[in-house]
């Protein structure tokens, strides 16, 4: 069966269910539930989605059947889809965790209930920007989550909050003004805003023209995603966020602007005209984000430090242009989504459990709590890249793909990458040292909760201190944490068909030609055709007109 | 094609001055910065249209190139409506800091200023390791005596652990009176 046609409703039902939760705002258990319904309708809806595109091309689906260049389209092909999956995994395992933080706090300090709208509107303007097949679709799908992204980190605005909250609407205010003015620029030059028509029409502009339009969208999209110098932003705004709220962003926001960097790359200006700088900016995003992250003493900041760390082995993957490379980057994605956010949940029960997220001020927290100690574990190793784990599948296939490309800078970027795998593995370490294995007395500056808790874990039953003073943790929010860390886990188990799946992703992204046949019909040229045709075009206008002042379009 | 020479003025004035204004540490001036660039990028996407025409509606007799081009226009139309939702937001924002903290001022980050001053050797991590010998080095009486040392050390440090948990008792019952005497 076939669902691709219902694609559009996996942003519809969101926004529909935001305009619920919004209606109940004093109903706070309703509210929850509807959210819950719509997101696992979602994913459901998403895992056919899936299945559908699994070996094929791409897909488009056109909204109220305007034909292509004119109308709204979205595209279905193995990467939106995967990404929609992945993406609607994690924020169910976050909206159950926040549920039950929510529940368990029994927060009614906030007039209006604004979370869960928010929450859902922000996952619409995700699974938009994900399916666009326009690029003023793709920036308004950025637009959705940026405004709810907003709201959201400011929530239960607080000092601290609305400071690093500033820093976050300005940055993403200035980049989305980029990217609007690469859009007019793009639209003056070619006349047209579908991707599909811009892949064949961008190509026949000078180069020079090419290259302003390619380095506009890069940068634009480079902020989103934290790119080296572009991502100054990041641990200053994430970690005072409510913790459900980072880790949703860690995992998903800067990977929309990674996805929306590989349409640039594989769609708009394939050819790779931009590598060199790519390869540059990988190895300064990957050493710069590592070294920040040693140097912070609170755990949140340093796994933001470790997001922009990583985000430098994608677009790694994305300057090696070669289909190895670009298959490893949609595998990286997907592992890279489900385990930082699976690690800020995990952080998050800490900060509950010991009550700091500093690690000056907890230790012990292996007798404390050991399960806990376990749910960490898994990620960190998984992130640092220790065998078998997902981690080091992925970075072994951006080794491979480095050879294979057989470059200087390709060889540079591997002996950097395994560098900074080894820093990661340094800095989860260096937590998991101070944080479970030392006694809390140890610490420089240890909360009272830790200690006598750890007292009570050492003394067994003598004199216990413990009045239960830390905030309580359900067992939905462990569930939900336990779950996230499972899936990230199984990500290893069900590396070869997941492998295969960016196989093809990758297959069709390389061949862009196929996405632009499935958008604008089956009689359109292949991009090469459309150039020849082109310059057969100008080369007849130039012998008919003599005074033609012979511009050179393309070299 | 024709082009406005003075709406093309007004978009660079609106762009020198937002940048300059979004440069400046209070959260006023950046709001401000902020919609004048939005709004020289919406005359940017007008200008793309190409030059003025007819009001785009259908009409057989027209000729297609005698209309404006609508596109620009509903793309400027939706932009208008973001940065309307944004400066509504940002002064929201402004004004709840103002509440705070009775400044307009964006100030430098605590944790950042914090790892600033941090001083390069920390105790923990810089000091060289201990190095502990093997329990089977040395002939039998000296690992018996080290045994004996080790064995009185380890009893009074436990002497110690248990003056510790006697402390945090404290600390922690004179942290329950002073809330009940609260």
């Amino acid at each position: 069966m076939n669902t691709v046609a219902l694609a559009p409703l996996c942003v519809a039902i969101l926004f529909l269910a935001a305009a619920v939760t919004f209606t109940l705002s004093h109903r706070v258990r309703l509210q929850r539930l509807v959210s819950l319904v719509a997101l696992v309708t979602v994913l459901s809806l998403e895992a056919t989605l899936v299945v559908s595109a699994w070996d094929g091309e791409p897909q488009a689906v056109l909204l109220a059947n305007w034909p292509a260049p004119f109308g709204i389209t979205m595209v279905v092909d193995q990467l939106s889809s995967l990404l929609l999956v992945v993406s609607s995994i994690i924020s169910l395992a976050v909206l159950i965790f926040a549920s039950g933080q929510d529940i368990a706090d029994n927060d009614h300090e906030v007039p209006i209930s604004v979370f869960y709208p928010t929450y859902l509107l922000l996952l619409a303007g995700v699974s938009n920007a994900f399916l666009a097949g326009d690029l003023f679709n793709l920036y308004v799908g950025f637009e959705i989550l940026l405004m709810a992204s907003y709201v959201l980190i400011t929530m239960n605005a607080n000092t601290p909050r609305i400071r690093s909250g500033t820093t976050y609407v300005v940055v993403s205010v200035v980049s989305s003004i980029l990217f609007l003015t690469a859009i007019g620029f793009i639209y003056a030059s070619v006349g047209t805003v579908n991707m599909a028509d811009l892949s064949l029409k961008l190509q026949t502009l000078p180069l020079g023209t090419q290259l302003q339009l390619h380095l506009m969208l890069l940068i634009a999209f480079g902020i989103k995603a934290a790119v080296f110098p572009l991502s100054l932003w990041l641990p200053d705004s994430y970690p005072t966020a409510p913790a459900p709220v980072t880790a949703v962003f860690a995992g998903l926001l800067t990977k929309v602007g990674v996805y929306a960097i590989i349409r640039t790359e594989t769609l708009l200006f394939p050819g790779g005209a931009l590598d060199g700088l790519l390869s540059v900016v990988a190895i300064l995003t990957l050493i710069v984000g590592i070294l920040g992250a040693l140097a912070q003493g609170d755990i949140k900041r340093m796994l933001s430090f470790i997001l922009i760390s990583h985000i430098g082995y994608m677009i790694w993957g994305i300057a090696l242009n070669n289909q190895l490379g670009m298959t490893t980057v949609v595998f990286y994605i997907a592992h890279h989504i489900v385990i930082q956010t699976g690690l800020f949940l995990v952080v998050a029960l800490i900060e509950r459990r010991g009550g700091s997220a500093n690690v000056e001020r907890l230790g012990g927290m292996l007798k404390v709590a050991p399960w806990l100690a376990v749910l960490y574990f898994i990620p960190a190793i998984n992130l640092g890249g220790i065998p078998p784990f997902s981690g080091f599948i992925g970075k072994v296939g951006l080794l491979q793909a480095s050879v294979e490309a057989n470059t200087g800078m390709a060889y540079a970027m591997s002996g950097v990458g395994v560098l900074v795998s080894l820093l990661t593995l340094l800095a989860l370490t260096r937590v998991w040292n101070k944080v479970f294995w030392r006694s809390a007395t140890k610490a420089e500056k240890p909360t009272k909760v830790i200690l006598r808790a750890e007292h009570d874990a050492t003394a067994k039953g003598k004199n216990q201190l413990d009045r239960h003073d830390h905030k309580p943790i359900p067992v939905s929010m462990v569930a939900s944490t336990v779950g996230l860390v499972a899936v990230g886990t199984s990500i290893t188990f069900f590396a070869a068909p997941l492998f295969q799946l960016a196989e093809h992703a990758s297959d069709n992204l390389m061949h862009p030609d196929r996405y632009i046949e499935s958008v604008l019909g089956p009689q359109t040229p292949t991009r090469e055709d459309y150039l020849g045709e082109f310059l057969d075009q100008q080369n007849a206008v130039d012998n008919e007109d003599a005074s033609n002042d012979g511009e050179v379009v393309t070299e | 094609m024709a082009i406005d020479l003075s709406l093309i003025l007004v978009m660079g004035v609106m762009y020198g001055v937002g940048v300059y204004l979004v440069l400046d540490r209070t959260m006023t001036r950046v709001m401000l910065g902020l919609l004048l660039l939005t709004n020289a990028t919406n005359l940017l996407i007008f200008h793309a249209g190409g030059p003025a025409g007819l009001a785009p509606i259908f009409n057989k007799d027209i000729a297609a190139g005698d209309y404006s081009d609508p596109l620009p226009q509903a793309l400027v139309l939706t932009s208008i409506v973001i940065s309307f939702a944004v400066t509504a937001l940002m002064l929201g924002l402004i004004y709840r800091a103002w509440v705070l903290s009775h400044g307009d001022e964006i100030k430098d980050d605590a944790e950042d200023r914090k790892v600033a001053t941090k001083p390069s050797y920390d105790p923990e991590e810089d000091t060289p390791a201990s190095t502990d010998s093997s329990e089977f080095d040395g002939d039998e009486q000296t690992r018996e005596r080290e045994f004996k040392i080790k064995e009185e050390k380890r009893k009074s440090s436990s002497l110690e652990s248990q003056k510790t948990t006697a402390r945090i008792a404290k600390d922690s019952s004179d942290i329950a009176g002073q809330k009940e005497h609260a």
